[in-house]
């Protein structure tokens, strides 16, 4: 379980967070929602440790992640797995070797070891025979897919997740989706997700933080977001033509 | 200030650069890689360069030499001084600094621009240990690089002498060893030793804090570049002054 209190950074005197404080649970696929601008990706870069909070705390399981001692803090790393937005798989590795990386730097796996560990999870997002292709050689979908195989094989107790869907066609989306999902079900996983994508929030978000303005606007779960009167949520979910259409629907009865 | 922030970014970076290393066996193949992709990849260039330079040396020497009084001898004894004292060092690392420097500057940049450099955070890994260490590693063999350069440029400046009917191959072989100081040659892979430290960890710094996107990524390899050559150029007067007044 991840808990934030009371989170605050600011860039250049403009406060981006201003005292978030939300719990993103444990075998659960918690999701962080908001317009572009909300502060999203700030909170998560301070979740991961990227940034330094001006003031508040994250604590992983009960220890909190200021209070840390540098190898500490390493350790926690070997724990978390990240998907990017734009996958930032390393270019100079094939897709295999981007898979073993986490595995090379901190197991004692023999290299057979790694490559079968790398094929296995490599089938289980639904790539084979990509092995040697470098990440230059793949579509976008599947250097998603790719990243999402690297994040996972470790097996992290926490697993973060970066608007995975963005730029992939809604096949690709459920997938990726619900791959997540199955993973963090699977392995009782923390997973934190950043998403705009409505479809995503309606298929696996089962835990919601709603931010606005640097600011918790709403929590809940997916099946609270439709029923919600929150004004700044109504208007992000219905900010979309598709479900404009779908309320308009509801309305007149059909 | 600026320039005092940028100062004290670079000392931060080069304490982080030993901190928390890597695995062993992990960064052995990386200083190999990066041996071959900074030493070995640049040979071919430089030596080609310092083939021509020490031809050129040798022939304006030779066309300055209107004195009958100046033995042709001198003709070698000038290729040798400034191949070794400040060609082979000094200016193959000007050329390095846009060669190897750009690249440093653009690889890294490019790997923060598409967060590769957060992923290796996130994933425990000290990515300045991963990233910039064996780079330093990988051009402390910069000396002998230079070694062979200096071999080239006094060959060229042979060629042309001899072959270009400058001077005879005895006269050219009485200047080269010439009052020859072995100290100039310790002085030059000192210098050399200084300006590969410098190769490896400015344009490493340029690329790392790099902020922006693509564009900023070519702007901070012009940025790098300049700012290794200003590097090198001051320490090549500070060296020179410590190791030969």
């Amino acid at each position: 379980m991840i808990q934030v209190n009371n989170l605050r950074k600011s860039f250049n005197g403009e406060e981006i967070l201003k005292g978030i404080t939300a719990t993103f649970e444990k075998g659960k696929t918690n999701m962080i929602i908001g317009a572009s601008g909300s502060g999203k990706s700030v909170f998560l870069k301070n979740m991961l440790g990227l940034f330094v909070p001006d003031d508040g705390e994250i604590v992983y399981d009960g220890v909190a992640l200021n209070e840390m001692e540098i190898e500490e803090k390493s350790r926690l790393r070997t724990e978390m797995g990240m998907l990017f937005q734009h996958s930032a798989l390393f270019d100079s590795l094939n897709v295999e070797e981007n898979i073993m990386f986490p595995l090379r730097m901190f197991n004692r796996m023999k290299k057979k070891e790694r490559r079968e560990r790398a094929n296995e999870i490599l089938e289980r997002v639904n790539l084979v025979n990509l092995n040697k292709k470098m990440p230059s050689e793949i579509s976008g979908g599947q250097q998603k897919r790719v990243a999402l195989a690297r994040a996972i094989a470790n097996n992290p107790r926490f697993l973060f997740c970066d608007e995975p869907n963005s730029g992939l066609d809604p096949k690709t989306a459920t997938v990726i989706d619900n791959l997540i999902q199955e993973i963090t079900h699977e392995r009782n996983i923390t997973t934190v997700i950043i998403s705009h994508d409505m479809n995503s929030v309606m298929e696996i978000g089962e835990s919601i933080v709603f931010l606005k303005d640097g600011k918790l606007a709403w929590k809940g779960t997916n099946k609270d977001i439709f029923k919600t009167d929150n004004e700044a949520v109504t208007d992000f979910v219905y900010s979309s033509n598709l479900f404009q259409k779908v309320r308009i629907a509801q309305n007149e009865g059909f | 200030m600026k320039f005092l922030k940028h100062i004290g970014r670079y000392m931060i970076m080069l304490f982080g650069v030993f901190r928390r290393p890597t695995k062993a066996i992990v960064l052995k193949e990386l200083v190999l890689k990066e041996i071959d992709d900074l030493i070995i990849g640049s040979l071919g260039i430089t030596a080609f360069i310092s083939l021509f330079m020490g031809a050129v040396v040798a022939l304006q020497t030779a066309l300055n030499l209107d004195n009958p009084l100046i033995p042709k001898s001198l003709i070698g004894f000038a290729t040798r001084q400034s191949i070794i004292l400040e060609f082979a060092p000094t200016f193959i690392s000007v050329i390095m600094a846009g060669k190897v420097g750009s690249y440093i500057t653009s690889s890294i940049g490019s790997m923060r621009v598409t967060e590769q450099i957060d992923a290796l955070e996130v994933m425990g890994i000290n990515p300045l240990n991963y990233l910039v260490f064996p780079k330093i590693i990988a051009l402390l063999f910069y000396p002998f690089l230079i070694a062979i350069i200096m071999f080239v440029g006094i060959l060229g400046g042979y060629l042309a002498s001899v072959y270009g009917g400058l001077t005879s191959y005895e006269d050219f072989i009485v200047g080269l060893q010439d009052t020859f100081i072995p100290w100039h040659v310790m002085y030059a892979f000192i210098k050399t030793m200084v300006f590969g430290i410098l190769l490896a960890t400015i344009p490493s710094y340029h690329g790392y804090y790099m902020e922006g996107g693509a564009l900023e990524v070519g702007k901070a390899s012009t940025t790098s570049f300049v700012w290794t050559c200003v590097a090198i150029i001051i320490a090549n007067y500070i060296l020179t002054q410590l190791l030969l007044s």
